[in-house]
């Protein structure tokens, strides 16, 4: 049982956004970066497959520049069996295709039995990579999955639904699936894990040119306009507090 | 065909309603291209729901039609969906952005070497360029707008977020219904889908609660919760949160509101240390008044909020409830 995970870094939440000169990103100067947090869930579910299963390997596979391999040392750290670093600077000019075809080559090579993803990037929000992976490789897919079961020769997963619904769904391996946050609890690197990942592979392969143009561009990104007044209120915290407690008495009559 | 084709969705023979904000959206797309909108409803058995469509102005209403889509699965509805799109060629296909929609839409817009824009907020078009329209989306979680235009050859594929457009601005008249029945087989459908279910019935409804108090990721840890349940205990409101709280384990997920949690409409939400992503709004945005408490300023909580502090939840919130129990007293 080989199963893959896909691992994204994005910058960290409260990253300070500064437009870059270009117009099309931010200034990545500032950033700290770490990793997608539904794909950090995603490790956990192959973490924890893994152990119940006892001879499956896990091997993590991101794309982008060098920076991206503190991530994947992080994810060995956690218990992950090997990394693969999909060195590619252009990433940001590909679309999601292009991503997705990246990934695709070098885990085909792999053919592993399942491939997880995160359901959504923290940066692009696009929720689209895994499933798109997955018709390109052509195996069946499911999304936005909390549970993930072995049975018989496929797989039994619990997938959400909105509004508080869920669904079993049974398919086929090998398959992909795209994680939802929330399904386990996230484990921390121990002193030993970080240790023993020092001695785990890292292999970096270079990312094939892009094969196709693009078919939608990012032309320019923008803080968004206000729209609506907010009443803001300002002081110091008992000023607030007072003022506060005046529009729930008079304006929305809560107390 | 050309023009606009929007892909309806319905389960068990009643509409998303998210269906009829995408309708909109592409009636106004096809307004502004001078093109035509059609629609398509699948399902086992969706003449029904088609025909409801024949009176909306629309060109036509598909019916697209086979004994395997009575169930949802990504690979039925990719099939079905590529074949229609392939007979009818139109230029943009509009689908709401649902769960359903996350689910095959990336798979069928790459059938045609395509990149669905997914989670669209608004489309605009410039005079000068009035056929390439520019979609707008949000980056990192709704703190940044993108614009992104569609390089041709199309289709370009395009899914519209919820209460981004009007459902009651869906333009009525008249439509031909078509009946469109796509090649399928079992064999082609990998998946085996289950009856839909809930978890054990709610023991917390949020949804009749007055004052509702709710805590996001900038309690920082769960040895701090009780700040907000005393603000909570102070002003009579069941303690709510958002999603990562809850994924936690902090609170119990029956607590979490958004997309996949409860949706609520109280007299009062308070919003404490929530950013205010989308999934969170749509399941509070309804409430009558919005307090939001946010250290960071421009925290897109702000656009739906009436009162806003913009501060450090941890100098805020004590004074507050202290401040509510003199007053109550
Ligand atoms: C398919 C799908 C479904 C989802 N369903 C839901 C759902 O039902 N409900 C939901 O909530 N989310 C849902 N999400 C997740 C959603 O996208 C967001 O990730 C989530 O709502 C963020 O929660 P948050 O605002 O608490 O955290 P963050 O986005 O991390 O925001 C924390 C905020 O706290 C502020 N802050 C930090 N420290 C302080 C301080 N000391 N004082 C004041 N403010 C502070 C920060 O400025 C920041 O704005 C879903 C996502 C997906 C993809
Ligand atoms: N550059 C990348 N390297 C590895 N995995 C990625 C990359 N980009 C996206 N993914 C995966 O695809 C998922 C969805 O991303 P997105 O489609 O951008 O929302 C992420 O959660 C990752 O698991």
């Amino acid at each position: 049982m080989k199963i893959v995970v896909a691992i994204k870094q994005v910058p960290e939440r409260d990253a300070p956004i500064h437009i870059a000169a270009d117009g099309r990103w931010i200034e990545e100067g500032d950033l700290n970066y770490t990793i997608n947090e539904p794909d950090a869930y995603a490790l956990e579910e192959a973490l924890q497959l893994k152990e119940k299963q006892g001879d499956a390997e896990v091997v993590v596979v991101s794309a982008g520049p060098e920076r991206v391999q503190s991530t994947l040392r992080e994810a060995l750290a956690k218990g992950a069996d090997r990394a693969i670093h999909i060195e590619c600077d252009d990433l940001s000019t590909r679309d999601t295709l292009g991503v997705a075809q990246v990934l695709a080559e070098t885990i085909k090579a792999e053919s592993p039995d399942l491939i997880l993803t995160g359901l959504q990037s923290d940066d692009l929000g696009l929720g689209q990579t895994g499933v798109v992976l997955a018709e390109l490789l052509g195996i069946p897919h499911a999304t936005i999955i909390l549970q993930v079961e072995f049975s018989g020769a496929g797989l039994k997963v619990k997938r959400e639904l909105e509004d508080g619904w869920f669904q079993h769904v049974e398919m086929p391996l090998p398959a992909l699936l795209t994680i939802q946050s929330g399904g386990n609890k996230l484990r921390y690197a121990t002193l030993m894990g970080i240790k023993k990942a020092k001695t785990k592979e890292l292999k970096t392969v270079l990312a094939a040119e892009a094969s196709a143009a693009a078919t939608i561009s990012m032309e320019r990104v923008y803080l968004p306009e206000k729209q609506k007044k907010t009443e803001m209120l300002t002081g110091s915290p008992q000023e607030i507090a007072a003022k506060i407690v005046e529009k729930l008495k008079f304006e929305v009559r809560v107390i | 065909m050309s023009g606009v084709l929007v892909v309806m969705e319905q389960r068990s023979g009643a509409w998303n309603r998210m269906s009829f904000e995408a309708l909109a959206a592409g009636q106004q797309l096809a307004a502004k291209l001078g093109a035509e909108c059609s629609a398509a409803v699948v399902g086992s058995d969706p003449g029904a729901l088609a025909t409801e469509l024949s009176s909306k102005k629309l060109k036509k209403a598909f019916a697209v039609q086979h004994a395997l889509l009575g169930i949802y699965t990504s690979d039925g509805y990719v099939a079905a969906l590529e074949q229609l799109i392939k007979e009818e060629n139109p230029d943009f296909v509009l689908l709401p952005h649902t769960y359903q929609v996350r689910d095959y839409a990336p798979a069928l817009a790459t059938r045609f070497q395509q990149v669905l824009i997914s989670d669209v907020i608004g489309i605009r078009t410039e005079d000068d360029r009035a056929d390439s329209p520019i979609f707008v989306r949000q980056l990192l979680q709704g703190k940044l707008n993108a614009d992104y235009r569609h390089i041709p050859p199309g289709p370009c594929f395009v899914s519209i977020q919820a209460g981004t457009f009007r459902a009651d601005a869906v333009e009525d008249g008249t439509a031909a219904t078509e009946t469109f029945s796509p090649r399928l087989s079992p064999d082609q459908i990998r998946n085996k889908p289950g009856e839909p279910f809930r978890e054990s019935s709610h023991t917390v409804d949020l949804t009749a609660a007055p004052v509702i108090v709710s805590v996001g990721r900038g309690i920082g840890e769960e040895g701090n919760l009780p700040i907000v349940e005393e603000l909570a205990k102070a002003l009579g409101a069941e303690l709510a949160a958002s999603r990562p709280i809850c994924d936690n384990g902090w609170l119990p997920m029956e607590r979490q509101v958004g997309s996949s949690g409860q949706t609520v409409s109280p007299k009062l939400y308070v919003a404490i240390g929530i950013s205010g992503a989308i999934q969170h709004l749509v399941g509070m945005k309804g409430s009558k008044a919005v307090l939001a408490i946010n250290k960071d300023e421009n925290a897109p909580i702000f656009e739906i909020a009436d009162y806003g502090v913009a501060g450090d939840l941890f100098e805020i919130v004590p004074e507050l409830t202290k401040a509510i129990q003199t007053a109550k007293s």
